[in-house]
């Protein structure tokens, strides 16, 4: 055990433990081992498995219906005991779901009725005497946000299902194993102590409590599968081993919206370089490890309701980790453990999961930036995050969770607000706060818009109150949430992995970008008519003229876009935030935007009811026409500074137009990821495909069972997409260029 | 002075090296059978612009195109709109821009040399290598004889070429016409790079129907593809 020493060592500081321990490695990816033949049976075992999944009624192959789920509810399982080198599996059997009624029993009810599985009574009685969070939400629910709720003015609420987004920090486990980690909990819980009471005070030695049991339970977890880890991992097997334990417990406990693992790859690099120093391990066996420990990330499941699948499409568990990045002191942070996560894509074929993210700057490596541009061309799975941008703000530690949400790990949460709809909310303030669908008077009723011919000024005015209403409504609404999830369905062992005393955001979000710029523009810029049904509400518009559209680097409308993303953004300032977190908002839709357009009816800028909305802070399908820089400078645009809990672009192009070669590809990527960086563009997704590719995959599922597509911050089987998800990936904008 | 331009790609890939900016010219004296831009023939269409503000355009993506790019003017054909090229190759020559341009030789060089000066490289388009066969597939007499005049002014003046060739089963995919065109090219040292460009229908539609004749052609296949290099380099 020889590592170098540091505070590390006395307080828990992964941090500084990496920083004083790891490697950069500039080489290239020469050194990679390809799979063993053990992995590669593995593998093999578990794609016919998977194939009997996809084949399911919903595409869930088993699931559980009696045993609540928690970190140690099962006994040990396996997919091949004498295959697999890193074990752990959420229940007894590889693929089968967990049960996790605690976000809402209702909810796990409804997905085992749609799947043809029925909860057992026995778990129904205890939710007679136990409250969960969904139930207790809604019991607290004003009026107004009922309304907003159910005119899908706000959409996704956490206030259904586990919130997630939140990152235990799982490497503390393979660091300083478990009996450290409850120690340091016990020393924090005296701290927590005044002369006069108070609900902080209560709250705090309550949760440390719940923390503290979650991690009795870890080491249980261990010891399930014959490890004990209340003690430091000694080598690279046993600190992915441990690491995978502590993010295990987490998935067995929470059914959250996204269950991100951190930035673990270099942390591993150290116990790696370390074992090829001192002959303990070959390049081989290093690998294989990374492999199976992939593996499992790939499986992991979660029960979920078709209404979910709306609206986070294709089974996502969003397992995100970070790759790459440069340290403060200037050194980046590519490691050979970078380069062995991504070859994981080779030696098992493309994946949606782990969702792998490139902490990208223009300082990396060369050499790393080819091996993960050419992965990236050859399989569509890998993103990109700003790390010049973000390392400003959030250091050299963070993590992305989710698709684009930074956060330090370890040292600060997000209390996620899925999202408002800011395309609808534009309509609402054109009729009065009349929804334009149903009629119904949803926001505060005053004077709807009643000229035929719409005004910039007048239009704008009205939004601005609008949005000042809709920010409320929607923070008051997360308001509640998530103290009924801190109160029922509290993440006990993400908790326990992380400070005492740290950062919490509210991470709000809007939709719609694109639209409601566009419409601005084209009231601006063009003339708008409104169409009226025989109850004088506003339905359709026709415009006589042209605009500037968003995605085409044209000041006229990004300025707009700009514009509206500070409004937005300062109207949720304005209100208080539960535990006095910090606002935040994404500019980020996944793959609601499908949903959230079938809900909103036409808009000014010549939208059709129905029709999707565009993902993210992407472009509007096919308006942006001056080719695939001028749409990332337009998104670039967005202002960091009001959007930081992330801006997604996803961006398509079909390898012909990338260039003629390969190395031309790669080339060309990298330029163009540089420039937009540089730019101060946070995120972008890529996919290299072909539109005919999609649509054979569309008519032959079977011929691609790993096709793999980024869409608004992560990626999915494209044949796991309902047919209108997949017609909606389809018609957005190719770069093609002929 | 102002030009006509049919539309502007910000992020070119495979027109000249690294990453380009694509100025599309509307325009071309040209009917190639192949054609996959056959929206960029009239001259009266596209849309009016200053060469100022076609290069105010550019402009904010320049650190994209420092990295090895530039700028090609293509088309249409760019030197139909000779003296505004002019003035645009100057104004992005003043900007420190690398410039290509992207011919099909249709202008005489009488002409166009002075275009040519300017710019840093050509893209030149050569449709066939046989008199009749291009008179066939452009529509036009003479312009195999042009393009030869392109290349021996470029191999004259030492400017660097980039030789572009579309692939067209029944038409250019001919081993005689490749070989002798591999074996003519072989001794201009001012051509850099050879490309052979793959037929493709995607431009079919926006054909009227009764003029496009290579419905029934297939594009080319990797492996046809695969010999028309080696033809193509065979010396």
């Amino acid at each position: 055990m020889n590592f170098n020493s540091g505070d590390w060592e006395n307080t828990i500081d992964v941090r500084d433990f990496i920083q004083k321990n790891y490697t950069p490695y500039d080489g290239d990816g020469s050194f990679l081992a390809g799979p063993t033949e053990r992995t590669k049976k593995l593998w093999e075992e578990l794609s016919v498995l998977l194939e009997k999944e996809r084949n399911s009624p919903g595409r869930v192959l088993d699931a559980d219906t009696k045993v609540i789920s928690g970190i140690t509810s099962h006994p040990a399982g396996y997919i091949n005991k004498d295959l697999e080198i890193i074990v752990g599996l959420q229940t007894e059997k590889p693929l089968k779901r967990a049960i996790m009624p605690f976000g809402g029993v209702r909810m796990v009810e409804q997905a085992l009725e749609e799947h043809g599985y029925h909860l057992d009574p026995e778990v129904k009685k205890i939710f007679k005497y136990r409250k969960s969070h969904n139930e207790s939400v809604f019991g607290v629910y004003t009026d107004d946000i009922r309304a907003a709720r159910s005119s899908k003015l706000l959409t996704g609420l956490p206030d259904a299902y586990g919130r997630g987004r939140i990152i235990g920090d799982y490497r503390r486990v393979a660091l300083y194993g478990v009996d450290f980690l409850i120690n340091k909990k016990q020393k924090a819980k005296i701290k927590f102590d005044r002369m006069t009471m108070s609900d902080f005070i209560v709250r705090k030695r309550e949760e440390i409590n719940l923390q503290l049991e979650a991690l009795e339970q870890l080491k249980e977890l261990g010891n399930i599968y014959g490890f004990d880890i209340s003690k430091p991992a000694k080598d690279t097997k046993e600190a992915i081993q441990w690491l995978y334990f502590g993010y295990l417990a987490a998935v067995k406990e929470q059914n959250g919206a996204a269950m991100s693992l951190g930035r673990t790859s270099t942390f591993l690099d150290i116990y790696a370089e370390r074992d090829l120093k001192e002959g303990r391990y070959t390049e081989q066996e290093i690998q294989e490890m990374v492999d199976q420990f992939i593996i499992k990330l790939r499986i992991v499941r979660f029960l979920r309701t078709l209404d979910y699948d709306n609206i986070f499409a294709g089974d996502p568990v969003w397992v995100t980790e970070s790759i790459g990045g440069v340290g403060l002191d200037g050194r980046h942070m590519v490691t050979k453990m970078s380069y062995r996560f991504l070859h994981t894509l080779e030696n098992l074929g493309p994946a949606p999961e782990p969702n792998l993210t490139i902490l990208w700057s223009t300082r990396l490596p060369e050499n790393f930036k080819h091996f993960a541009t050419n992965i990236s061309i050859e399989t569509s799975s890998i993103q990109y995050e700003n790390d010049d941008l973000m390392r400003v703000d959030l250091g050299d530690d963070y993590g992305i969770a989710c698709c684009v949400s930074p956060m330090r790990i370890g040292k600060q949460m997000q209390f996620f607000g899925a999202r408002a709809n800011l395309a609808k909310c534009l309509l609402y303030a054109i009729n009065g706060g009349v929804d334009e669908i149903t009629g119904k008077q949803v926001a505060p009723p005053y004077k709807p818009i009643t000229d035929d011919y719409l005004d910039y000024d007048e239009v704008m005015m009205r939004f601005e109150y609008m949005s000042n209403y809709l920010a409320t409504v929607y923070t008051k609404a997360l308001y509640m949430i998530h103290y009924m999830h801190d109160k029922y369905n509290y993440e006990t062992i993400e908790m326990a992995l992380m400070d005492e005393r740290m950062k919490r955001t509210m991470a709000c979000g809007l939709a719609g970008l694109s639209v409601v710029a566009d419409s601005l523009s084209a009231i601006k810029y063009a003339k708008v008519k409104v169409i009226r049904n025989e109850k004088g509400l506003a339905v359709d518009y026709e415009i006589e003229g042209d605009y500037p559209k968003y995605g085409n680097n044209d000041d006229r409308v990004d300025s707009i876009a700009v514009q509206v993303t500070k409004m937005f953004m300062n109207d949720i300032r304005k209100n208080k935030m539960y535990r006095d977190s910090t606002p935040t908002q994404s500019i980020l839709t996944i793959t609601s935007n499908v949903e959230y357009g079938k809900n909103t009816g036409s808009t000014p800028d010549g939208r059709k009811k129905g029709v999707p909305l565009a993902p993210g802070a992407n472009p509007m399908h096919g308006r942006d026409t001056n080719g695939a820089l001028a749409s990332l400078l337009s998104v670039a645009k967005i202002p960091w500074a009001d959007a930081q809990d992330g801006i997604s672009y996803t961006f398509s192009m079909a390898p012909s137009a990338l260039g003629k070669s390969d190395a031309e590809r790669s080339d060309n990527l990298i330029t163009l990821l540089d420039g937009y960086m540089a730019a101060t563009g946070q995120h972008l997704n890529v996919n290299v495909l072909n539109r005919e590719t999609l649509m054979d995959a569309m008519e032959h599922p079977e011929k691609y069972p790993q096709l793999t597509i980024r869409v608004s911050g992560y990626a999915v089987n494209f044949i796991k997409l309902s047919r209108e998800q997949q017609l909606d990936v389809i018609s957005r904008t190719f770069h093609e260029k002929m | 002075m102002t030009g006509r331009i049919h539309s502007f790609e910000s992020f070119g890939a495979v027109d000249g090296p690294g990453v380009r900016y694509v100025v599309f010219f509307q325009g071309c004296p040209l009917r190639c059978m192949f054609c996959h831009n056959p929206d960029t023939w009239e001259v009266s269409g596209g849309e009016e612009y200053a060469a100022e503000d076609v290069v105010r355009k550019i402009l904010p993506f320049r650190k994209f195109y420092d990295n090895g790019g530039g700028v090609t003017l293509s088309g249409g054909e760019p030197l139909m709109q000779l003296d505004f090229a002019l003035e645009l190759l100057g104004l992005l020559k003043k900007e420190g821009l690398h410039t290509a341009i992207d011919t099909s030789a249709a202008i005489p060089l009488s002409m166009a040399w002075k275009a040519i000066d300017v710019a840093d490289m050509l893209l030149l388009d050569f449709k066939a290598f046989d008199s009749a066969l291009c008179e066939k597939i452009t529509g036009r007499p003479n312009i195999l004889e042009q393009e030869k005049e392109y290349l021996e002014y470029c191999q004259s003046t030492g400017k660097k070429v980039w030789i572009r060739h579309v692939i067209v089963p029944g038409l250019t995919l001919n081993e005689a016409h490749l070989k002798a065109l591999g074996e003519y090219l072989h001794k201009f040292s001012c051509v850099e790079k050879i490309e052979p460009l793959a037929f493709h229908k995607m431009g079919e539609f926006k054909w009227q129907k009764e003029l496009y004749k290579l419905s029934e052609t297939e594009p080319p296949t990797e492996n046809d593809m695969k010999k028309v290099s080696e033809l193509l380099e065979s010396y």
